[in-house]
């Protein structure tokens, strides 16, 4: 955060903010790094940079909770600064750094060095998420507490869920007294086995393994009940199935502290979209079928889903050209993520704002963040966007090290123009700030 | 004064739950007693002479064993100490065929510890002679509550009204379950502390309130109780490990400042030093307790044996008892 930077008023933007309701056109002034007025027409001093939005939507920058980089230990995938950038160029603001790199963040000294390096490598902020068991190898807890004070501001296992129940239970009843966050994927590993895509017609018709949706609502009937059990505070990540979404609305209904995420992918996309085994689109979870995905729409827009992350997850060429069984899954999702989930709003299946929440103030919820919202004395964390212009995604464009996204070749519409992380312009693609 | 005295009319002593305020404060007061008598050089009653005390162990103890046996030997009794090995045979069968050869030598206690909870009271409805629990699994270990009870009374005069942290491994702890229990019933305020995994959701029912944090937890309190953290707990999962679990549940001078200005630090041994308690701290005459604990144990046991089989011996041999 740079608090010594021009004051800036941003003028006439369609200002909206998730958790307020707020959205109108209204002028936004940011000094020291914090936003300080907010009004239809704000006086503009000689010290002040004046940015004209006229067109432009203003929001909180988007909160990402699922981000794989390479650093450390893989470095050629994605840096700390390459992620960073495509962040911003994508309008995040803050990310979430995933636990399994190499070696694993399951020690304090490991969170630390993400969270204080980050700081000079990454052009937005980094915080990091802890292992919730050593080498996330599912067996024995990591150090939450010691992680907690070090700043890890969740607890995630990866992509592995941990397979044993009473392991699953004692991390979820121990987090409790940390107040701290469980985040797990949701999926049976001897179910899931070597499946690859969707279990159904078009995985029997393609001749590739499927992985039944039984895999994922076993493991969050599972872990709702172990919540319950304990009072624990469990997150699950990237749920894949209206059946998983259904099992998470009825655990909210009872009052328990069961939140979920959703990528932006399994939001967008469907097992069609592996067509003719595109490798881009092997995901873990495995996209599911149209029911399924407005089912997951449908769960973002009466609140069953907390958070929409980009499940970033940068796979070079060689981990991608391969035939369809033996490629790594995963996509890069940073760069694509607001533009790729406003498509729902542009074939109206949820509002904007709807759509936001789950970008913006959701996240932010759930880690107890400032950020994450319009309001006076909340950190500048913005982002500036244009709903509207057509363009066509190419993979090869993308700012990340590696270019796997199931977008590459579809036809968007709306992208980011400007990313502000504590009041200082990290990405500015008309050059709004450059006057 | 003889034991006629004092009203107890149980047959065994198998833990806290089931007594009254009135039988604690008789053994409290017995064992005071007999605090002064193993000051003394020549330690000896023979109040219990003739009779005797088997010590059945089957678990390994070093000091609630030594303890019984001094106790018993100075009150007269012949003591016999059988440690069991439970390895292969079933639990349960072993305990019975036990029990019932040992009640054909006649003894007239058995002290007996072991791994299940409710070891003793199975015993005790197979044998003629009193039980004396010493300690069952993850049940009771009632004369460790008794001569806590004894250290705190005799070093802050009551208890009453004092407001007392046990912190630890809660869940796998006989010595707190029979301490919520005594505690309780001699009035004092009991908080329990130690992180979820090792502390009963539903500990708040023993009558205690529950803390997952210890600065919390120790704040106000009178006297601190640790526990021991078993090694086996550090493999199973419930903790990350020993650093972490001494950082957030380890007692030290810092932490215990936020405790009431006098208070005191107990600890029922052996202790992990260094890993639920900071060393120094335990052997500050200032503030622990914990040496003192074990001088308790021998009269508190000697108040139990007492109470529950002096009405055995012979009347014209309890000459000079306390």
């Amino acid at each position: 955060m740079n608090r010594d930077a021009q004051p800036i008023l941003i003028r006439n933007a369609r200002v909206m903010d998730p958790a307020s309701g707020l959205d109108e056109q209204m002028d936004l002034a940011i000094s020291g790094g914090k936003i300080v007025e907010l009004g239809k027409t704000l006086a503009q001093t000689d010290e002040m940079q004046s940015v004209d939005a006229a067109g432009l939507v203003l929001c909180p920058g988007l909160i990402d909770l699922k981000v794989k980089t390479g650093e450390p230990g893989s470095e050629h995938r994605e840096t700390l600064h390459s992620a960073g950038l495509a962040a911003a160029a994508g309008g995040v603001t803050t990310m979430v750094i995933s636990p399994d790199t190499d070696p694993v963040i399951d020690d304090a000294a490991l969170v630390e060095f993400i969270a204080r390096s980050s700081r000079s490598k990454s052009l937005v902020n980094v915080l990091p998420a802890g292992a919730l068991t050593k080498g996330l190898a599912g067996q024995k807890m990591a150090e939450i507490g010691l992680m907690s004070e070090a700043g890890a501001v969740l607890f995630s296992n990866g992509d592995q869920s941990i397979a044993s129940a009473d392991v699953m239970r004692k991390v979820l009843a121990y987090a409790g007294a940390f107040n701290a966050l469980v985040s797990c994927r949701a999926e049976d590993a001897t179910l899931a086995g070597s499946g690859v895509m969707h279990s159904g017609e078009l995985s029997s018709r393609l001749g590739l393994k499927g992985i039944p949706i039984a895999a994922e609502t076993i493991n969050i009937a599972r872990d709702i009940a172990l919540a319950e059990l304990t009072g624990g505070q469990l997150l699950i990540d990237q749920i894949s199935s209206a059946d998983g979404i259904a099992l998470v609305r009825g655990a909210k209904a009872k009052g328990l502290e069961v939140f979920c995420s959703v990528s932006v992918h399994h939001l967008t996309l469907n097992e069609l979209d592996v067509g003719e085994y595109r490798t881009f689109a092997r995901l873990c979870p495995p996209l599911r079928a149209e029911t399924d995905r407005r089912a997951l729409v449908a769960g973002l827009a009466d609140g069953t889903v907390d958070a929409i992350v980009s499940a970033h997850d940068p796979r070079p060429a060689e981990e991608k050209r391969l035939p369809f069984a033996e490629s790594t899954p995963g996509a890069c999702g940073l760069e694509t993520l607001l533009c790729g989930a406003l498509s729902l709003v542009h074939n109206e299946e949820i509002s904007l704002i709807e759509l936001l929440r789950g970008l913006t103030s959701g996240p932010a919820d759930l880690l107890g963040l400032p950020s994450g919202r319009i309001e006076t004395g909340a950190p500048a964390d913005l982002i500036l966007f244009d709903l509207d212009t057509p363009w066509v995604c190419d993979a090869g464009q993308l700012l990340s090290k590696s270019k796997n996204t199931p977008f590459d070749g579809r036809r968007m519409q709306g992208k980011t123009s400007a990313t502000l992380v504590g009041g200082e312009v990290v990405y500015d693609s008309h050059g709004l700030f450059a006057g | 004064m003889t034991a006629t005295n004092y009203s107890f009319a149980k047959p065994h002593f198998l833990g806290i739950a089931g007594l009254n305020r009135p039988e604690v404060e008789s053994l409290l007061e017995l064992a005071d007693r007999y605090i002064e008598l193993n000051r003394r050089t020549v330690k000896i009653s023979d109040k219990l002479r003739g009779l005797t005390q088997i010590n059945l162990f089957f678990e390994p103890s070093t000091r609630t064993q030594s303890s019984f046996e001094i106790a018993g030997k100075r009150l007269g009794m012949d003591v016999i100490n059988m440690m069991v090995q439970t390895s292969s045979v079933s639990k349960g069968e072993t305990l019975i065929d036990t029990a019932v050869t040992l009640n054909a030598m006649h003894p007239d206690v058995l002290v007996v510890r072991h791994s299940a909870s409710g070891a003793a009271e199975l015993l005790s409805q197979k044998v003629d002679c009193a039980v004396i629990n010493a300690g069952d699994g993850q049940h009771e270990h009632p004369t460790q509550a008794l001569l806590d009870a004894l250290a705190i009374r005799r070093a802050l005069g009551r208890m009453d009204g004092l407001r007392i942290a046990i912190c630890g491994d809660i869940a796998h702890s006989r010595v707190a379950r029979s301490n919520v229990a005594l505690m309780n019933l001699l009035g004092a305020e009991v908080r329990l502390c130690g992180p979820p995994t090792l502390l009963p959701s539903d500990a708040d029912r023993w009558g205690a309130e529950v803390f997952h944090n210890m600065d919390e937890a120790v704040t106000g309190c009178d006297v601190v109780m640790m526990l021991r953290l078993q090694n086996e707990r550090m493999d199973s999962a419930a903790i990350p490990s020993a650093r972490e679990y001494f950082r957030f549940y380890g007692l030290d001078r810092a932490r215990l400042a936020k405790a009431g200005k006098q208070a005191l630090v107990m600890h029922p041994g052996p202790m992990n030093r260094g890993v639920e308690i900071d060393s120094e701290l335990a052997d500050d005459p200032q503030v622990s307790l914990i040496t003192g604990q074990v001088e308790m144990g021998v009269a508190a046991r000697m108040a139990v044996l007492d109470m529950l089989v002096s009405d055995r011996a012979d009347s014209d041999r309890a000459g000079d008892a306390p």
